[in-house]
């Protein structure tokens, strides 16, 4: 089997692992050495599905001895197998960097034997690239819930980033549908990492030159809409991680059919749910960077977010008690929580209010998007001028904004909040 | 008194551009149009020559910072590699209204004035950070050769990230728009007036990756989640032209 099938191969196997990023380190470049970090990242493309293509991303090999049944390479599923050897893997990502095709190396492997036997295999690959070819740019490697913490110490001594797969939201879900994964194999590692970026960071303050382990971060991702938990379920769990785990990011990815087991969702007439994993992302980002808590996008009795709105409208229309917000006095923290009003604009703001008194004209000037905003703020004690819509139409316009980023048809009528007025 | 209006005559360089702010001041003139060497119009303003002094530039160069506010030095320079439509007078002012206006001026986001030049900034800093991931190399021979069609002059900004990236390696960057190239080997580097670049044959190893690249880029779509908007609003068009991934595979001859 020649280099081009193997590559076809196993980028069909890596290609549902939805994160993709080589963010989180910034890495000058040094003498002698191929290759640099930026903290930002760096797409390099655009593949048909939209997604960013910034890393190789394959895996080592698709033989796995499990037999988890939403996975496409799973024991029991009939297609090509093949494994890379740590030299073609090495030559190829060296020589698609120098070309600036990729950003790094995305490593990742189905169970080839065991956990143990894997990871020491993506060792060798690992090395050869930091220590034969030199090569100082971004990898991000998949830690294999079960190997050897020694193991996955040497691993994250050579990588970037480390992550390791939730893949389900609950115990009962993976119990079900990966019998040969547990919950507490999953997240020991997990801790693992955390601890061992703790120490790392700990020993570079006393010594400039320590050995960085996993100096990106840890990451994870989990599958969505393959079993049946909430939006608030995922989203709590994604927080507990963020805080307890110290994750750089949880990745969701929307089941796609790739099996026809009876526990899972029948492929015929099953769409993958993009929008809820769009929903998921606008309120994984409210987390991060908006100083949001998931206890206030979702309760008991809304446990999922609205198809027809993103979260931070929909906790603005709850909230209606919140605004207007008045732009010349209000806080960043306050700014933020503005519909429309991203961490750009708030900043923004901040600025230019300093200098001179602000008027919608300077905000639109300031590239404050005001399609949202405007329901939502004062300006010198002033709606924006000509604004008439009354609290209850509120939502029909937002909506209506919304429309054009819903991928699903219209349904005929709209009923949200019990509200029967709600159509656009 | 009042200043007589002028239109300059300059090379086109930065320093150039900065001299002729200085004469203004020197010689009370308020320019209304500026003209590089490769302007071909007549305008109805006196047209006045201005030599590049590279001590006047500089005399004007210092004076942003100090008395324009932190930052001023840096957003002058950019506006000038911009494709802001008579981006020099643009600056010019700008560097009026902020030499009366003092330090605060940098922070005056809503000012027409100020608005203009960041907003254009901002375009091109977000182009050379786009191209950062979009340029493809090829490999002539051990010497890596590329080629891009910017809007705005990128090669300033993107240079510190490729000759950090490629520290070991030659290359050359060629802007096809601005005809210019940067050109890099281990330890020297260069940005310098290009006419023409004729790239030569790809070899065979160099179609080989090529052909790896596209397998790659097309296997790693997801047919399910096809999206051809979203992809068109990360990746416009006006790049794919001299992208590797959306080329034809006989077309792979040719150029990169």
């Amino acid at each position: 089997m020649d280099v081009m099938d193997k590559l076809t191969i196993l980028t069909d196997a890596a290609k549902y692992d939805a994160a993709c990023t080589s963010s989180g380190l910034d890495r000058r470049g040094r003498a002698g050495r191929m290759g640099s970090a930026t903290r930002a990242g760096c797409c390099h493309s655009f593949s048909a599905d939209g997604r960013c293509v910034t890393l190789l991303k394959v895996l080592m090999s698709n033989a796995c001895a499990y037999d988890c049944q939403y996975c496409v390479n799973r024991r029991s599923n009939d297609v090509p197998r093949a494994t890379f050897a740590p030299w073609e893997l090495a030559e190829l990502t060296i020589q698609f960097y120098r070309r600036n095709y990729i950003e790094g190396l995305f490593l990742s492997s189905a169970v080839v034997g065991s956990p143990d036997h894997t990871t020491e295999e993506m060792i060798r690959v690992l090395r050869l690239l930091r220590e034969e070819y030199g090569f100082w740019g971004y990898i991000h490697a998949k830690a294999i819930p079960g190997a050897d913490p020694l193991l996955i110490r040497r691993l994250g001594m050579l990588a970037d980033r480390l992550s390791v797969n939730i893949e389900l939201p609950s115990q009962q879900s993976l119990a079900l549908l990966a019998p040969e994964k547990q919950r507490a194999g999953i997240l020991a590692p997990m801790a693992q990492i955390r601890d061992g970026i703790a120490a790392s960071q700990g020993e570079l303050v006393r010594f400039r030159c320590a050995p960085r382990f996993a100096p990106a971060g840890q990451s994870t991702q989990m599958i969505i809409g393959a079993t049946p938990e909430s939006d608030r379920h995922i989203l709590t769990l994604a927080q507990a991680l963020y805080d307890k785990y110290r994750l750089k990011r949880v990745f969701y990815s929307a089941y796609i059919p790739v099996s026809g087991s009876k526990l899972l969702p029948a492929p015929q007439q099953f769409r993958p749910p993009l929008l809820r994993e769009h929903r998921l992302y606008q309120a994984d980002w409210l987390l991060r960077y908006y100083h949001f808590r998931a206890e206030e996008l979702l309760d008991e009795e809304e446990p999922n977010f609205d198809e027809w709105v993103d979260p931070k409208c929909s906790w603005a229309l709850r909230h209606m008690g919140f605004f207007p917000v008045e732009v010349s006095r209000a806080d960043y923290e306050a700014l933020l929580r503005v519909p429309g009003i991203g961490v750009r604009s708030a900043r923004r703001i901040l600025t230019a209010r300093r200098a001179a008194p602000l008027s919608f004209d300077i905000l639109k000037r300031l590239g404050v998007v005001l399609k949202r905003a405007q329901y939502f703020i004062t300006c010198g004690g002033k709606l924006l001028p000509g604004l008439r819509v009354r609290e209850d139409q509120v939502l029909g316009h937002l909506v209506a904004l919304e429309r054009p980023a819903l991928l699903e048809p219209a349904p005929v009528q709209l009923s949200l909040f019990g509200g029967e007025e709600g159509g656009v | 008194m009042s200043w007589s209006q002028v239109c300059y005559e300059y090379d086109g360089s930065f320093e150039g551009f900065l001299t002729c702010v200085f004469e203004s001041y020197a010689h009370h003139e308020e320019p209304m149009c500026f003209q590089g060497p490769e302007a071909l119009y007549y305008t109805l303003w006196d047209a006045r020559r201005v030599d590049t002094d590279q001590e006047k530039a500089a005399r004007v160069f210092r004076s942003l910072d100090a008395r324009l506010g932190r930052g001023a030095s840096r957003l002058v320079y950019r506006a000038f590699l911009t494709c802001l439509e008579e981006r020099e007078l643009h600056i010019y002012r700008f560097l009026q209204y902020g030499y009366r206006r003092g330090r605060s001026v940098m922070g005056e986001l809503g000012h027409p004035l100020v608005c203009v030049l960041n907003k254009a900034v901002h375009h091109l800093e977000h182009e050379a950070h786009l191209y950062t991931g979009f340029v493809r190399f090829s490999d002539y021979r051990g010497v890596l050769l590329g080629e891009i069609e910017p809007k705005n002059q990128v090669l300033p900004l993107v240079r510190a990230h490729f000759i950090q990236r490629y520290n070991t390696e030659r290359f050359l960057l060629y802007d096809r728009t601005h005809g210019q190239a940067l050109v890099y080997r281990p330890g020297q580097w260069v940005i310098t007036a290009v006419d023409q670049l004729q790239l030569p044959q790809a070899e065979k190893e160099e179609l080989r990756y090529r052909s790896l690249w596209r397998r790659f880029f097309h296997t790693l779509a997801i047919e399910d989640r096809r999206n051809t908007r979203c992809q068109n609003t990360h990746l416009s068009k006006r790049f794919r032209g001299l992208m590797t991934e959306f080329q034809r595979e006989e077309q792979g001859e040719r150029l990169p």
